[in-house]
């Protein structure tokens, strides 16, 4: 009885003691704003999303650190793939989504519904990573590829490295005389469908529709970016397609944009997000759905470029759901943020995106 | 239990010998009702999670599931008709490697090898029974698929004219092999996940051959292939073939190896050096599913309900011939 007396005690001072904590940085944050948030001090409870696969080392090393700040926080990121996480946030199950893809009409509606009040769900981009087209020459670290030879190659109509339209664009390099073996994702991922997305649009010789599933029978997939990678790092001749933080030590395409070459770059990659406009059908300034444009002809601009989102509603009934979202929203967006996920998962940074998407997120904190 | 807590002395009880002989056959009963209801549990839910792919017309099913009607208008059949080809394709070549070379450890082990190395090679065979699946995978996708690509370039050169090696045209330098993650590869990694099980089956059944059966056909003058000939093949032949349907279990179901070695597609073709031309139902489960919508998974749950069907028809077949050889059983009786 007294030890459970004394605990109690023991327990009640030790709130007490947080609770002047919480205030105290609580007045800290307000002094300096920009800081994260003002609501730091009160964040507590459990926050779920559910989506894209591609945004899962990012998510695991933000939970890390955003757990770490609030320790009252306990975040849960399923990576169930983009399509079951909308289908999750839209039913309610998840506070946000992460998606590679936009939502169609049907899902903005059903989001009106599923979100408070009226003004329905936004996509805010929080992940961008350039897809490099690398291969395995021996000596040969860097190769000029117009889209329409990449398609060709990856169509399996260019079939030797020492083809006419490959040497045409790479004087002085040396090219072997040997044949072209195409490596793919033998697996659905958003990688490909950016992939595919960019060839469909930036060329004239790519004949399929852009998705997820490797359209055609040409070359040989591999399980996940580890699987192209390692193919491609076994066998001479090889030429793939993977998240620029894994092409490190492959020879890559400087890919052709407008007039120039342009070999991947995080700054590349955001320059062409920012060039790109948004999404017809969005809704509304706060939907940051970017329709990109491969065919950017920016200065810089690498357009082969995979952007994942944040689906989120603009309004949510929960003041502490509202509160968790909002928070966590801003700590992904932040530089802080940004750079976690860069060197967890080599994406690029948004740059000034983020403040865009902190304005953004701010009305939506306000409630 | 209670019949460890019946006195161990002179004379039980009556009625307590009785309770703990009830007990205990009440205990097994239910064991086996277990298992039995564990497969119809497993049985219904491949059924009803696969109802509304099943359902579905072709046209709605491949409007959602983004790998139908990807290449050339497949529908959830077609595509479960070229994973079933590959599957059967790809451990039937399997079960062909393992058979005879597992059948001849498991003679060297009963009937040739002297005791001790005798005992030491059985216990490295199943040593080799107890590595996971996922490390065959990853030694066969670093170590074994490249040392057997040159004898795949080999093959296909020199025996382009077989129809199990035959490739595509291999005249401008494109080979067919590629990289060597073909179904041969496949098929020699399975044989060797399934070699253990089918050694330690026939192994015993062997050991279990009539020692006066032998004799009697040594003493009939029979060298010792003559006697394995005539005394302990008839008499092992059932378990021989349980043996091998056990490992075509295996090698029908395995996922990680077949994910890991193998560029999958999607095609009938017949020859085992094709690149990305099979597929096994199981390792495309694995593919598909992380990225798999409802409906997706509800088409993947159907593949699964066919290599259900396919194993249950596969251990049918194999009680079936083992019972219709009752006579000769003594180890499967």
């Amino acid at each position: 009885m007294k030890t459970a007396l004394r605990t109690g005690a023991l327990a009640s001072a030790t709130v007490l003691t947080l609770a002047l904590a919480a205030c105290s940085s609580g007045t800290e944050a307000s002094v300096s704003p920009g800081s994260t948030s003002d609501t730091v001090a009160t964040l507590s409870g459990e926050l779920s999303g559910a989506g894209a696969s591609s945004q899962e080392k990012a998510q695991e090393a933000w939970k890390a650190t955003f757990e770490g700040e609030h320790p009252g926080v306990t975040l849960n990121y399923d990576p169930v793939g983009s399509g079951g996480g909308r289908t999750q946030f839209l039913d309610g199950a998840t506070s946000f989504a992460g998606s590679d893809s936009l939502m169609n009409a049907d899902e903005y509606a059903s989001a009106a519904t599923r979100c408070d009040g009226t003004s329905g769900a936004i996509h805010l981009p929080m992940y961008i990573s350039p897809i490099a087209v690398i291969f395995n020459l021996e000596g040969i670290d860097s190769l000029n590829l117009s889209p329409d030879v990449i398609a060709q190659i990856f169509d399996g109509k260019i079939t030797r490295w020492n083809d006419a339209a490959i040497a045409a664009d790479n004087a002085g390099v040396d090219l072997p005389d040997a044949a072209i073996t195409v490596v793919h994702r033998s697996d659905e991922s958003g990688t490909t469908s950016n992939f595919t997305d960019y060839l469909e649009k930036a060329s004239s010789a790519w004949p399929y529709a852009h998705g997820g599933e490797w359209p055609n029978n040409v070359g040989e997939g591999g399980p996940g970016t580890s699987g192209v990678v390692d193919l491609i790092t076994g066998t001479a001749g090889t030429i793939g397609y993977a998240d620029a933080s894994r092409a490190a030590g492959f020879g890559t395409a400087s890919i052709k944009v407008g007039d120039s070459w342009v070999a991947f770059s995080p700054a590349g990659a955001a320059a062409a997000v920012a060039a790109s406009p948004l999404a017809e059908g969005a809704n509304g300034a706060n939907d940051l759905a970017y329709k990109l444009d491969r065919t950017t002809t920016a200065a810089g601009a690498y357009p082969l470029v995979l952007v994942s989102y944040i689906i989120m509603c603009q309004q949510y009934d929960d003041a502490n759901e509202r509160a968790l979202v909002t928070s966590y929203v801003e700590y992904m967006a932040s530089d802080e943020g940004q750079s976690v996920a860069a060197s967890a998962a080599g994406s690029s940074p948004i740059g000034a995106l983020g403040a865009e998407i902190t304005g953004i997120v701010e009305t939506i904190a306000a409630g | 239990m209670t019949a460890t807590e019946a006195p161990v002395s002179a004379e039980f009880a009556v009625g307590k010998r009785d309770l703990a002989n009830s007990a205990f056959a009440s205990t097994s009963r239910a064991a086996a009702v277990f298992i039995l209801v564990i497969l119809a549990a497993v049985a219904t839910f491949l059924l009803t999670e696969a109802w509304p792919a099943m359902t579905a017309s072709s046209a709605d099913l491949a409007d959602k599931v983004s790998w139908l009607g990807t290449a050339s208008n497949e529908t959830l059949l077609a595509v479960i008709g070229y994973l079933v080809y590959g599957t059967i394709f790809i451990s039937a070549f399997a079960l062909l490697i393992a058979t005879p070379i597992s059948i001849g450890i498991a003679l060297f082990i009963s009937h040739y090898a002297p005791r001790r190395i005798a005992s030491g090679l059985a216990y490295v065979v199943d040593l080799l029974a107890a590595i996971p699946s996922v490390v065959y995978g990853l030694w066969g996708a670093f170590v074994l698929v490249p040392a057997l690509l040159p004898a795949l370039q080999w093959l296909e050169r020199n025996f382009n004219w077989f129809p199990l090696f035959r490739g595509a045209e291999i005249s401008d330098g494109t080979t067919t092999v590629g990289t060597g993650r073909v179904a041969l590869s496949a098929s020699i990694i399975l044989a060797i996940m399934i070699m253990p099980i089918i050694t330690a089956v026939t192994r015993e059944v062997f050991l279990q051959t009539p020692l006066l059966h032998e004799e009697a056909a040594l003493a009939m003058g029979a060298t010792r292939w003559e006697m394995i000939r005539m005394a302990v093949f008839p008499y092992g032949r059932s378990g021989m073939i349980g043996a091998t349907m056990l490992g075509l279990g295996r090698a029908l179901g395995e996922t990680m190896a077949v994910y890991m070695i193998l560029s999958p597609g999607l095609s009938y073709s017949f020859s085992l050096l094709e690149k990305s031309a099979h597929n096994t139902i199981a390792a495309n489960i694995a593919l598909k599913f992380p990225e798999a919508d409802s409906e997706g998974v509800s088409a993947l749950i159907t593949m699964g309900l066919a290599l259900f069907a396919i194993t249950l028809l596969v251990n049918m077949l194999a009680r079936w011939i083992v019972s219709r050889r009752a006579e000769f059983s003594g180890a499967n009786g």
